[in-house]
């Protein structure tokens, strides 16, 4: 059993002017965080959102709940509980709701972390993650629930995670589900594609839709 | 089969749709802040891609600011990188600013209704959840993240799946005391936290036709903390009589020809919606929160609900409540009145109305911060400053402030404090902070008393406020 991370036909993308890392597959362990309406002050709160780059969210990410008020590690938190590891994080229902700030996907994603599984999503930030590469894989209660546990009981088990056919399976079982995502941010997530691109592709539409505008 | 306010403003401004896919939308208005810009203009500068329509966009300094001091330097070395960068990125640009200090300046929620920059019929974006507010109006307005703010730039379009329609009526006349901040509070309790995820609501009824702009922004502001991208309510005479004779409204013909298409976005009376919801304005009361998400919410007079979801009692060790227990007579630090939910002229009237000739409870530090330059000179033209001066109250300088306390203003480790803001979430008011979402009203109610009161047994000794 391989204790790592495993990437598969994980690549940068090499495509002139994408925007994103491409993401076909991914097997690896994952961290649970059995919490509802997890929102995104606590992914990264407000005070950590004055920076003007990308760089540097991770550090921070779930700031408030992995350090105590002292900025001691709390140890009864998952993150830092050295039995779990890897690039997928297994949260509760309604994950992401708050603010619109993209900074929480980047600072999952600066963590080390490609795939989300929850059984909800807020829009904003699913949109944001979507957007970036980060992968969010809603599932319904039953699954979450049987994964939460099984990741609980045993953290070395591997998650697999196949975009291309919408499948999320706990590895060595038949336990699995497919999951919905939009067939053109599907293509996107694949590709390695951004909506910039589309859109400024459609500049003389947009163009024109302008001048059609009377009022 | 008719068509919804929404259908009708949403297919007023598609481009195009993509195969089996998004449609593109055609955005009228971006507004922009410090915070959620600046990766934006990295990204087109990286990629050589020039802002499409500047004249379109319209910035303000809000989230990151100082409420005292304007004039000095700011101290915070990355607040003031982050606002200097703002104001390089608008110079560079070609787009408004209305930085620190400017008559215009305030929150971009305030800011932009009061400008007359907000119109019904329009699309309008933001990188700031509270976008919804501008729904208000009978406009499509919802926050996004800073890849679409750099789409938006590129192409004053987004790309975007349509959201399914919801209604929320309220009918009948409200309780004296009950503001249009207890009645979305009221109904985020009842429906919950993600029951609008996906949707665009409209919010219907004889309840929000009675209401002043102000508070139909109140009520629209929070339409995200229900999950709902945005939220719309049918634009009226009401909505003309506010938006006519602004500075960037429409004047003489234009207007006229504009109020004319703008008579002809209510729903129609054969639409159908996805999900209705229909509640009756007397069940409702002064309401105040009690846990770390806005749905958890009670009226001021009930008890904490008791629950066994794990979620549910984490939230109240957080707040250090008991289920089954009272908010009344909780002793109260910190009042902040606030935020793009509740600082508009008519909140700090509400709030004076109920202070002028009391005085300010020994225990309390109450903030009023204003939502804009302009606010805070109407609340010095109407004599309300006098009232919140004598009481003990602390006027300070326009910005989003305490609400999520990225400035200086913050609600220190372990205090309670009422607030007129939107987001009750653990240390959303700085670390540690406990906060209970509520009106005006409470919280002044709050500030004089040191502790909470149940308002609803003062009403009949209130003078009526408007809503």
């Amino acid at each position: 059993m391989l204790d790592k991370i495993k990437k598969i036909n994980k690549k940068i993308s090499a495509l002139a002017g994408s925007s994103m890392e491409k993401f076909t597959t991914l097997t690896s362990r994952a961290i649970p965080l059995a919490i509802e309406n997890v929102d995104t002050d606590q992914i990264i709160p407000a005070r950590f959102l004055k920076t003007t780059d990308k760089q540097g969210f991770g550090d921070n990410v779930f700031r408030d709940w992995r350090f105590d008020k002292h900025g001691s590690i709390n140890k009864n938190f998952s993150l830092n509980n050295p039995k779990y590891s890897g690039s997928i994080l297994v949260a509760g229902d309604n994950f992401g709701c708050g603010s619109s700030r993209e900074h929480a996907a980047w600072a999952l994603i600066g963590y080390g972390f490609e795939v989300i599984v929850s059984s909800f999503f807020a829009d904003i930030f699913k949109g944001n993650a979507l957007n970036n590469g980060l992968l969010p894989v809603q599932v319904s209660e039953g699954f979450l629930k049987t994964l939460l546990e099984t990741v609980e009981a045993h953290p070395e088990t591997n998650i697999e995670v196949n975009l291309e056919n919408q499948t999320i399976s706990i590895a060595n079982s038949d336990v699995s589900e497919s999951f919905d995502i939009y067939p053109y941010k599907k293509t996107c997530m694949i590709n390695g594609y951004g909506d910039i691109d589309y859109l400024l592709s459609k500049k003389e539409q947009i163009e024109a839709f302008e001048a059609e505008q009377t009022l | 089969m008719g068509k919804t306010l929404f259908d009708k403003v949403w297919d007023a401004h598609v481009v195009n749709s993509v195969q089996n896919g998004p449609q593109v939308l055609y955005i009228d208005k971006h507004l922009i802040h410090e915070v959620t810009s600046p990766q934006a203009f990295n990204e087109l500068e990286a990629r050589g891609i020039p802002v499409f329509r500047p004249n379109q966009i319209v910035a303000t300094a809000d989230h990151n600011t100082p409420t005292l001091n304007q004039d000095l330097p700011i101290k915070d070395e990355l607040s003031r990188k982050q606002l200097e960068q703002l104001s390089e990125n608008c110079a560079k640009n070609g787009i408004t600013l209305y930085e620190l200090g400017h008559k215009y300046n305030g929150i971009v929620h305030v800011m932009a209704p009061e400008l007359g920059i907000t119109q019904p019929g329009m699309t309008m974006v933001c990188g700031d959840s509270h976008t919804s507010t501008h729904g208000a109006f009978g406009t499509i307005a919802f926050g996004i993240g800073t890849s679409q703010v750099a789409q938006v730039f590129a192409s004053q379009c987004l790309l975007l799946t349509k959201p399914k329609s919801l209604r929320v009526t309220v009918n009948g006349k409200l309780k004296n005391g009950v503001l249009p901040k207890d009645v979305i509070l009221y109904i985020i309790s009842k429906l919950g936290t993600n029951s609008g995820t996906g949707y665009f609501c409209e919010y219907a009824g004889d309840v929000f036709e009675n209401m002043s702009m102000e508070g139909r922004m109140t009520v629209c502001n929070m339409s995200i903390e229900m999950g709902a991208r945005g939220g719309m309510i049918a634009p009226d005479d009401t909505t003309f009589e506010y938006v006519k004779g602004r500075k960037f409204a429409p004047q003489g013909k234009d207007l006229d020809k504009k109020v004319t298409y703008w008579k002809t976005l209510p729903t129609d009376a054969d639409a159908v919606f996805d999900k209705e919801y229909v509640f009756d304005a007397e069940d409702i009361e002064p309401m105040v929160t009690y846990g770390t998400n806005p749905g958890m919410g009670i009226k001021i007079s009930e008890t904490i609900p008791v629950d066994d979801n794990a979620s549910f009692k984490k939230s109240l060790e957080y707040m250090n409540f008991a289920a089954g227990e009272s908010l009344i007579n909780k002793p109260i630090n910190f009042v902040f009145i606030g935020s793009c939910t509740n600082s508009r002229i008519e909140d700090f009237r509400v709030a004076a109305n109920f202070i002028k000739g009391k005085q300010k409870a020994n225990n309390v530090t109450a903030w009023l911060v204003p939502g804009s330059k302009q606010v805070e000179a109407q609340i010095i033209e109407e004599g309300l400053k006098d009232i919140f001066d004598n009481a003990g109250f602390e006027l300070r300088q326009p910005g989003c402030s305490a609400c999520l306390a990225m400035n200086d203003d913050k609600i220190p480790q372990g205090e309670y404090c009422v607030s007129t803001s939107n987001r009750n979430f653990e240390g959303r008011q700085g670390q540690g902070s406990r906060t209970i979402l509520a009106s005006p009203l409470v919280a002044a109610a709050t500030a004089v008393a040191g502790k909470i009161v149940d308002v609803t047994k003062d009403i009949e000794t209130l003078e009526i406020v408007s809503h």
